[in-house]
């Protein structure tokens, strides 16, 4: 009996390290059709559809520019507040669709993972790609604005650092991704956390720079409530760090540190990796407890 | 040794939880997690009760799956029978890796894709030809495989007309259609195939053995079907296994397999054990027997009743027998009576009731026994005296192979 030979091997999952990346990468396809699925029913539910993409950072920035720049007096330099504002309604926008619509990836998917088995991070995989999509809508919009604030004469040039930008959008995909699979992965179980992510989501773009400069932010909370130095919300939030990091690039405006895009780094390759851990070890037996 | 072992089911347990997930959960988790911690073994693998879903247990867990070992030969048709609450979809969910297995392992030589559901991830929004991409994505199969058998594919499904219009627009029998078309197309070493073949008209169901058929007799693959559905498990299998409460309480030919099913003893009847005595009379046996087979009653069968019962004391008194039959709701269908026939006469009588063939439906009835004095009155009665199961003939591929609805079937006279 050749009792050695076995393609494979199903038993209860004890290693936590157990990736099969090779089984991940045969089904590209899927991953493929998957993002060409949301892509297509996007545009095929309504003829407004898209729009809605646009409308929405569009009056988030007005509402955003009346309340902190023209009621509250936020200063922006030489840049448009309404840029201002839009550049980090943008980036945000893509971490917090990436974020919230992973994080309910097993319930959502709930009857598709019930009765056919493939690799299920394919699916949040392809959240985060297909999301771009909205992304690319938005930020078409910004270029507009860009360019129509630029020919009426404002002094605003992005940086050389532009080459980056890709590498900050992937950044934004991973964190939203890493934590959205940790998020997710809970949710199978405690659903709790379902409400924390609606309005914990909500609560974080107020801390993370997108409608002020990260610096004005920083000084306001070092000599902050009863003389406390609250600094640390701005400088160990690495949201904030990468929205300030876009700004700096897009508009040259701002600061950037090399603390902050270290830890930034660091940061988002720990949640990436600790999010695919904790999915991968959920993914095995979360159709009994969902 | 016939053909090589391709899948081997070892040892094989899934615990689950009952009740609802709530506060408790976390306690347990924690446990769970120091004992973990401190090298020590699960504390709650060790409890659990064996899953009989009508028994009230004491544990919170249960074994849905208890040891379960078998092994599968390469091009063999396997069918797996059992009550609802069984462990079947448990073992298919585990099969098609949905969820893993509390312990023991599956060791396969092939690729294993399991057909639990058709349709799964049909998007209502795209076209047929779209959904055929993205389905056939879902149950593995690579964007070349499945460009190159699109139009077999959709040629099977007989929607050839409706592939570039949104699925939403299609009925529902459309939809399974293409779904089981896709799947149909699949070319795995294992398929392992839950109840789909319910669903639609007799011509699909045809349409969905045959294929199964060919699938193993013609491609040399391994088919694991599960179905409540004896008429298909045996037209399409070889061997069976049954489940009962989570273990395997029978590996065997088919036949054998489906009566050991129906009947649990060898598939035959059960004789509720007792004395059935009294001042007037003795029950001796009672048996329902087939002219053509023995171990069991098959809906074409000439099928008798036999008692065999002694009156001690008969005088000027008469005795008839009458029956009441009921099937396996409790339902009573009707009553019969020795009464206008014969009258029992002291000493031993064997007294025969023969049912016409194709009388019954498949399924499990049960005799109440009445012994009655001077077409009066009832000197003895024993409810559910006897139970008997009928099953289905071998069919006809092609015809149909669902349950007709009621209990009899009367062989009216036609022209």
């Amino acid at each position: 009996m050749k009792e050695d030979k076995w393609l494979f091997e199903i038993t209860p999952k004890n290693n936590l390290l157990d990736f099969n990346f090779k089984e991940i990468w045969s089904y590209r396809d899927l991953l493929f059709l998957f993002v060409k699925r949301d892509v297509i029913t996007l545009y095929k539910q309504t003829i407004l559809g898209p729009l809605w993409y646009l409308i929405q950072p569009l009056f988030t920035s007005i509402i955003f520019t009346l309340v902190f720049n023209t009621i509250a007096g936020i200063e922006t330099g030489s840049i448009p507040p309404f840029l201002f504002n839009l550049a980090g309604v943008t980036i945000w926008n893509y971490f917090k669709e990436c974020l919230t619509a992973t994080s309910d990836t097993f319930k959502k998917n709930e009857a598709i993972f019930g009765k056919v088995y493939f690799p299920r991070v394919i699916m949040p995989i392809s959240i985060v790609i297909s999301n771009l999509l909205k992304f690319g809508i938005q930020i078409f919009i910004f270029i507009c604005f860009y360019a129509y604030y630029y020919f009426n004469g404002y002094n605003i040039t992005p940086n050389k650092y532009i080459l980056f930008f890709p590498v900050l959008i992937i950044a934004m995909g991973m964190i939203g991704l890493g934590l959205g699979m940790i998020i997710s992965s809970m949710v199978t179980k405690y659903r709790d956390l379902t409400f924390l992510v609606a309005f914990g989501v909500q609560l974080l773009m107020y801390l993370s720079a997108v409608m002020y400069p990260l610096d004005l932010m920083r000084d306001k909370l070092s000599d902050g409530y009863g003389g406390a130095d609250y600094s640390w919300i701005v400088d160990y939030n690495p949201i904030a760090h990468l929205i300030e990091f876009g700004r700096f690039i897009l508009l040259n405006d701002g600061n950037y540190s090399a603390f902050g895009i270290m830890y930034t780094s660091v940061f988002t390759l720990f949640v990436f990796f600790l999010g695919l851990l904790i999915f991968n070890k959920t993914e095995k037996t979360f159709i009994d407890t969902i | 040794m016939a053909k090589e072992i391709i899948l081997k089911i070892e040892n094989l347990s899934k615990q689950y939880r009952l009740g609802t997930v709530g506060t408790g959960t976390i306690s347990h988790d924690l446990n769970r997690f120091l004992s973990k911690i401190r090298g020590k073994e699960d504390p709650y693998l060790k409890i659990g009760e064996s899953n009989d879903r009508a028994v009230k247990g004491d544990s919170e867990y249960v074994w849905a799956l208890k040891d379960i070992s078998f092994e599968v030969r390469k091009g063999e048709v396997l069918g797996i029978v059992g009550k609802n609450g069984a462990g079947k979809s448990t073992l298919l969910k585990i099969l098609s890796k949905v969820t893993g297995p509390t312990t023991g392992s599956i060791k396969s030589r092939g690729r294993i894709a399991s057909l639990l559901e058709v349709g799964t991830g049909f998007h209502p929004e795209m076209t047929g030809k779209e959904n055929v991409f993205l389905n056939g994505a879902i149950l593995g199969m690579t964007k070349k495989e499945i460009g190159l058998k699109l139009d077999e594919i959709v040629e099977f499904s007989g929607c050839t007309r409706y592939i570039d219009t949104p699925v939403k627009r299609y009925s529902s029998g459309m939809k399974v259609r293409l779904a089981f078309a896709v799947a149909a197309f699949l070319e795995p070493d294992i398929l392992v195939v839950d109840e789909v073949l319910a669903v639609g008209d007799a011509e699909f169901q045809k349409k969905a053995i045959g294929k199964m058929k060919d699938i193993s007799n013609v491609g040399g693959r391994t088919v694991l079907f599960v179905s409540h559905n004896m008429a298909s498990v045996k037209s399409l299998c070889d061997r069976a296994i049954v489940l009962e409460n989570g273990s395997v309480s029978l590996d065997a030919n088919v036949d054998v397999a489906i009566s050991y099913y129906l009947g649990k003893n060898a598939g035959k009847q059960q004789f509720k054990s007792g004395k059935y005595e009294n001042e007037v009379f003795k029950l001796n046996t009672l048996e329902v027997v087939s002219s053509t087979n023995k171990d069991k009653l098959v809906e074409d069968d000439d099928l008798t009743l036999i008692t065999n019962l002694d009156l001690k004391n008969v005088k000027e008194d008469t005795y008839h027998i009458t029956y009441h039959l009921s099937n396996e709701l409790g339902e009573t269908m009707f009553s019969f009576s020795s009464s206008n026939y014969l009258n029992l006469v002291q000493g031993e009588n064997i007294v025969k009731c023969h049912f016409p063939k194709l009388f019954f439906q498949s399924g499990q009835y049960f005799l109440s026994f009445f012994l009655i004095k001077n077409r009066s009155k009832a000197v003895f009665i024993e409810k559910d005296i006897a139970m008997f199961n009928i099953i289905d003939r071998k069919r006809e591929l092609g015809t149909y192979m669902g349950k007709e609805p009621g209990y009899i079937r009367p062989q009216f006279k036609w022209e």
